[in-house]
């Protein structure tokens, strides 16, 4: 990618496109196949990059204006560099695991002259001067990007409905959300948009959307992918990590994308082989299933998914135990104190006065961060930082944060004792499959439930990883397996095991 | 009653920016003083979405320094939090500085005042600098608008906050001098208040003599200069008293210095005092500080003033004042002792002589001349230590006269010379050699009758003209008191 940036090499604002719905092409091999199976067919010479980046771009161009899932596309020349560029390094057999392989950034993401938004008003116009690292070690690899995700806005949301520039449709249904926050980035993926994307998971942004349009979506353990260029959020639970097709892209991505960086003080110095224990059989592994996570809420079909993929995962001689983790119920309380409180810091910088939308013409800068701030940020970004000033002001800061902090200690030693007895636990991903448009946007905890089993895993700082299960009423249903700290390797193993014997390769209906 | 009856309460909360090559959080340069505005940022300074703050090591040392200087507990763990506030020279919306636990704690710091006084340090942390507002006024009144450049933006911050052991300006002009004095030798920044790398804000209050309770306290800002300081905390204190006195309630408050009118005037009340909303900084890990470390930092500390002083004054047998001068700047006192160890051999009287001696030409002439040529520091001078023991060392033995000493410093100080080989070719060596002086002064007496007979009229002054002609015919060079003998001499014999 070019260090210079022009605006004409972008496509406009992706609410902004006139919306037509032609019917969705046909799957094709080029646009639906997993970045293995491309590599495979990259490194025998049977295609090249640059043909598969322009079936992506042919691609984009039918469905967006079904899913919405891009706010930014990058322009064909712009796309075709990259993809020539990895071809070459094909050609000189310097290929890696992700030469070649065309991916999506969420937008919350940082890209060197390309712009980001993080789906909000307020970062109108932004456009960083550098990558963040993960994006630099996916280019060190030769990776393709496209362009970049729709999310809800500053990756406040499980549904995608707070993003600034439009909500993203699920490619599994036409009225129907992809999950948040990284809904961008697993609908792109689901609808053939773009073979990988890079996503970012603080309550379960990755996993949950991942969830939703059927793929797979996997949140490394803190520490272990560099926040450097990533949008801070919640940032004690903010983490980077891939959705892809398969649990091996995912695997493989995470090997590019980790690893000790100097510009992050929480990443650690460790170097993760994440595949190295993926084709190993799960035979006596110890699997535990938490009760808490099958109570009220959970839909009938997502309850009978999941029991079915227990029995594909016994089948494959892992043993099931039903287990208990009494402090999950407070897991929600414990991350709506202290995301909020992180996010009311982390978003303070956003004044107008340094970069992106800025209302000029208030008589002193106070009222002009004011109003800048007033109008920059959606309804659920300004609810957070309220709750999170809230939470940390003089009087209610020992009430609220510091107990807050104190149960996460709980929940993590509650999560490291249940590692005692098993190698991983398993649990649905949401309660529920993808929910209408709209269905839940009156009721912030309605919509903030549908999180509640992937939140514990931020809380805890844990791995965790989601594998499509089957369908439920033809919307797909996810298995999260969650593995101790830096036990992510496990989670991989279990995932990929179950993936291979259950064999779903869910593709979206034609819309 | 009479203001007698009261005494003050002071404490000083000091910023003292650190001179590391780069900042506190990031990798542009810190020598903002220098840059053209906004030459000195980076992404992260700026605080550009997704950056993230890498603590400076150098800073973490220079802190851990200035706490073992200031007889600290250095803590094993440390950790930085997040003060959140709004202001358009924040660039972040909050500052990384450090809450509950500091780096530092528990230290105090020994003021040479006439009646010795222990300060304590409550603590030292770290934290960061905010970038710098410039506001450019309209031509009909007001601001127009403001600028900002951001080079100064996360340079490195220390907050050295004493307890409330002051009671006078003088007590805090010599904790000022000391804290500037023990940075400046530390090596870990300039301490300049003039340049703001030193600021000082003081709380102060104001309580009758033998009451053990604290007055409400208010807290001062604004001072640039050290005697604004003083002044600042003098009229403080006689507001407190005069309003006391009327029977008026001292309120918990924010005032800032005039320092044109010389008054404190209201900033803020004790109901507008800001919920800083401290919590952790998540994306900077709690800092292991193992003892090995400090031991490292602790050994490559340089001997600090005070010390200094004392062993100036215990080995070399020189007085407070002439010690004090000396260890004031580092470079003179390394400076004096490089002389000193040029001259390790001698006997230990002779030693205190040559010290007091040294002492005087140090600062005297040198200092004079370093003024003259705006040389800051001792060490810079072409004046090789060695070569002014040779000098000091043959005008006390008198083989060089005041005036050619100085002569001879002159051209040392202007281009490094070598004392012998400039008495020599200028002929300055003294003459002070009866033989070569008796013809002279013969001559002398025999020119000038008039005077001659004035002094033995009883008008004893006329010898100073004598002396003079004296120095004529030598030019210059004449031992001054071997002249005075033989002169008396002389004249009795008439």
């Amino acid at each position: 990618m070019c260090d210079q940036f022009s605006n004409d090499r972008l496509v406009e604002d992706a609410f902004a496109l006139e919306i037509t719905f032609p019917t969705m092409t046909e799957p094709s091999p080029e646009t639906h196949a997993s970045a293995r199976e491309m590599r495979a067919k990259l490194d025998s010479g049977e295609t090249t990059a640059r043909e598969i980046a322009l079936a992506h771009l042919q691609r984009i161009q039918k469905v967006e204006n079904q899913t919405n899932a891009f706010l930014t596309v990058l322009g064909e020349e712009d796309v075709v560099t990259q993809a020539d560029a990895a071809d070459a390094l094909i050609q000189s057999g310097n290929a890696s695991a992700l030469t070649g392989i065309p991916f999506l950034i969420k937008d919350n993401i940082s890209t060197n002259g390309i712009r980001t938004t993080a789906a909000s008003k307020i970062l109108d116009g932004y456009i960083p001067p550098f990558d963040a690292t993960v994006v630099d070690r996916l280019k060190d690899d030769g990776a393709i990007i496209l362009g970049k995700g729709n999310l809800d806005e500053f990756a406040m949301g499980s549904s995608n409905e707070n993003s600034a520039f439009g909500a993203v449709v699920n490619p599994w249904g036409k009225n129907r959300v992809p999950g948040g926050s990284s809904g961008g980035a697993a609908a792109a993926v689901a609808a053939g948009e773009a073979v990988i994307a890079l996503g970012s998971d603080t309550g379960g942004s990755i996993r949950q959307p991942a969830s939703l349009c059927g793929v797979v979506g996997f949140k490394p353990t803190y520490g272990t992918v560099s926040r450097y260029g990533l949008i801070a959020f919640g940032s004690s639970l903010d983490q980077i990590g891939p959705i892809a097709r398969t649990v091996a892209d995912c695997a493989d991505t995470a090997n590019t994308i980790s690893g000790r960086d100097p510009l992050d003080s929480t990443s650690l110095d460790l170097e993760i082989d994440f595949t190295k224990f993926i084709d190993r059989d799960i035979s006596d592994m110890r699997i535990g299933v938490p009760r808490e996570y099958l109570v009220e809420g959970i839909e009938p079909g997502v309850r009978s998914a999941f029991e079915a993929s227990l029995a594909v995962l016994e089948g494959l001689g892992a043993v099931i135990e039903e287990t208990s983790l009494p402090l999950t119920d407070h897991a929600l309380a414990v991350y709506y104190i202290i995301a909020p409180s992180e996010a009311s810091a982390n978003l303070s910088r956003f004044d107008g006065v340094k970069y992106g939308m800025s209302i000029e013409g208030e008589p002193n800068a106070r009222e002009s961060i004011e109003a800048t701030r007033g109008s920059g940020f959606g309804p659920e970004v300004k609810r957070r930082i309220l709750i999170g000033t809230y939470a940390l002001s003089a009087g209610y800061y020992d009430a609220y944060y510091k107990k807050a902090q104190q149960v996460r200690t709980l929940i993590r030693r509650e999560f490291q004792d249940a590692f005692q007895n098993f190698d991983a636990l398993v649990t649905p991903t949401s309660p529920t499959v993808a929910f209408e448009l709209g269905e839940k946007t009156q009721d912030p905890f309605q919509m903030y439930l549908s999180d509640v089993c992937t939140i514990p895993v931020n809380i805890a700082g844990l791995p965790g990883i989601s594998v499509p299960c089957g369908l439920s009423d033809g919307l797909p249903v996810g298995l999260q397996i969650i593995a101790p700290q830096l036990g992510d390797q496990v989670a991989i193993q279990i995932a990929h095991a179950y993936e291979q014997s259950a064999n779903w390769k869910l593709t979206p209906p034609e819309l | 009653m009479t203001s007698t009856e009261f005494e003050a309460v002071i404490g000083l909360e000091t910023h003292v920016q650190l001179n590391t090559k780069s900042k506190m959080f990031s990798w542009s340069g810190a020598e903002y003083q220098q840059a053209s505005p906004n030459m000195l940022v980076d992404p992260v300074s700026m605080a550009l979405p997704g950056t993230l703050p890498v603590v400076n090591k150098r800073a973490v040392e220079s802190a851990i320094a200035i706490g073992l200087a200031l007889n600290c507990e250095i803590a094993e763990i440390t950790k930085f939090d997040r003060k959140q506030y709004t202001y358009p020279d924040l660039m972040k919306g909050y500052q990384i500085s450090q809450y509950d636990e500091p780096i530092c704690t528990d230290g105090w710091l020994d003021l040479p005042t006439d009646e010795p006084r222990r300060v304590g340090i409550n603590r030292v942390h770290m934290e960061e600098d905010v970038a710098r507002l410039i506001h450019v006024d309209s031509p009909t009144g007001g601001v127009m608008h403001s600028l900002l450049d951001i080079n100064r933006s996360g340079v490195p911050l220390m907050e050295i906050v004493t307890e409330p052991d002051m009671r006078t300006s003088k007590q805090v002009e010599a904790y000022i001098t000391a804290l500037q004095a023990i940075i400046r030798y530390l090596g870990v920044g300039t301490a300049n208040m003039e340049e703001g790398s030193f600021r000082c804000d003081a709380n102060i209050s104001v309580r009758p003599i033998g009451s053990r309770e604290f007055g409400e306290k208010v807290e001062v800002k604004n001072m640039n200069r050290v005697r604004a300081v003083c002044e600042a905390v003098e009229y403080e204190i006689k507001r407190q008293v005069a309003a006391i006195k009327r029977g008026e309630r001292i309120e918990q408050e924010t005032r800032g210095w005039m320092d044109g009118e010389k008054v404190t005037v209201t900033q803020r009340s004790k109901e507008d005092a800001h919920d800083y909303r401290y919590f952790p900084e998540p994306d900077i890990p709690p800092i292991h500080i193992g003892r090995d470390w400090v031991t490292k930092i602790k050994s490559g500390m340089p001997e600090l003033p005070l010390a200094k002083k004392h062993r100036f004054m215990t080995d070399w047998g020189l007085s407070d004042y002439d010690a004090s001068l000396l260890v004031d700047q580092r470079s003179s006192a390394e400076y004096f002792e490089k002389v000193m160890l040029s001259v390790a051999d001698q006997s230990r009287n002779d030693q205190a002589d040559f010290a007091k001696e040294t002492a005087n030409w140090l600062n005297g002439e040198m200092a004079r001349m370093m003024h003259e040529a705006d040389v800051r520091a001792m060490g810079e001078t072409l004046v090789d230590p060695a070569s002014l023991a040779v000098l000091v060392r043959k005008f006390q033995q008198r083989e060089i006269n005041n005036n050619s000493a100085k002569r001879v410093f002159a051209e040392m100080f202007e281009n490094g010379a070598d004392p012998e080989e400039v008495i020599q070719r200028m002929g300055l060596a003294a003459v002070g050699d009866v033989d070569e002086l008796t013809p002279i002064i013969q001559e002398v007496l025999a020119n000038n009758e008039a005077a001659v007979a004035d002094y033995l009229s009883g008008k004893t002054t006329a010898i100073r003209f004598l002396m003079g002609q004296v120095m004529k015919a030598t030019r210059g060079r004449a031992d001054a008191q071997a002249v005075m003998g033989l002169l008396e001499h002389a004249m009795s014999d008439r």
